[in-house]
């Protein structure tokens, strides 16, 4: 499924709202985590999962092709842990 | 007043669905009651994605894959007792490159990543 799939399915179940504005709900929520992350907060949503940043070390990476050694930079990268009743749902099948 | 502001130890919140919600309310005009359903109503679409195995590509923010582990043998940590773990679906979030450049302070368009 991608966004405008989703888009079309919310649309779908709220005929009175407009497509435009349903897109616009949609990229609100996701900006708002975004930003959230953006600012190294974390994002707490029950049942679906948190969104956080972890921080990852400065390290010697290597080019695997040319096995030069590179160096890659300390840097913060996004995390998302599934919600208990989600990781369920995924099972139940 | 902004020498203050970068003197204090910077403390992360939390942003929960009634955030969302809010952001909603404000930029859309909808009650507050329809834009709380709306959220529901987006995270439930993705779950339902999910859980039919069908993974959810969300442009320029990132992917939620479902993925298959096998069985393998688990240790309870406390009593060393070896146990089973069943073969099960987890789901994965994969940040896109405009995401991971976000949280690093970039602009998505300086690449890097």
């Amino acid at each position: 499924m991608i966004k405008s799939e989703l888009v079309k399915q919310i649309c779908n179940r709220n005929p009175h709202i407009y497509q435009r504005d349903v897109e616009k709900i949609v990229n609100t929520i996701l900006d708002e985590i975004t930003d959230a992350l953006a600012r190294g907060d974390r994002v707490e949503l029950r049942g679906f999962g948190a969104f956080s940043v972890k921080q990852r070390n400065a390290r010697i990476g290597r080019n695997p092709k040319t096995g030069e050694n590179v160096d890659v930079s300390k840097k913060v990268a996004p995390y998302f842990k599934t919600g208990k009743e989600l990781r369920d749902r995924l099972n139940q099948a | 007043m902004l020498d203050k502001k970068i003197a204090e130890p910077q403390v992360s919140e939390t942003v929960t669905k009634a955030d969302l919600v809010r952001a909603i309310f404000l930029k859309l005009g909808l009650s507050r009651r329809e834009s709380a359903d709306l959220v529901e109503m987006v995270l439930e679409e993705i779950s339902q994605s999910l859980t039919r195995q069908e993974n959810v590509k969300l442009s320029s923010f990132g992917t939620f894959e479902v993925r298959h582990k096998s069985q393998r043998i688990g240790r309870n940590p406390k009593t060393g007792i070896e146990v089973p773990i069943r073969p099960r679906r987890v789901m994965v979030f994969k940040p896109s490159n405009v995401l991971k450049a976000r949280v690093n302070g970039l602009d998505h368009r300086s690449g890097g990543f």
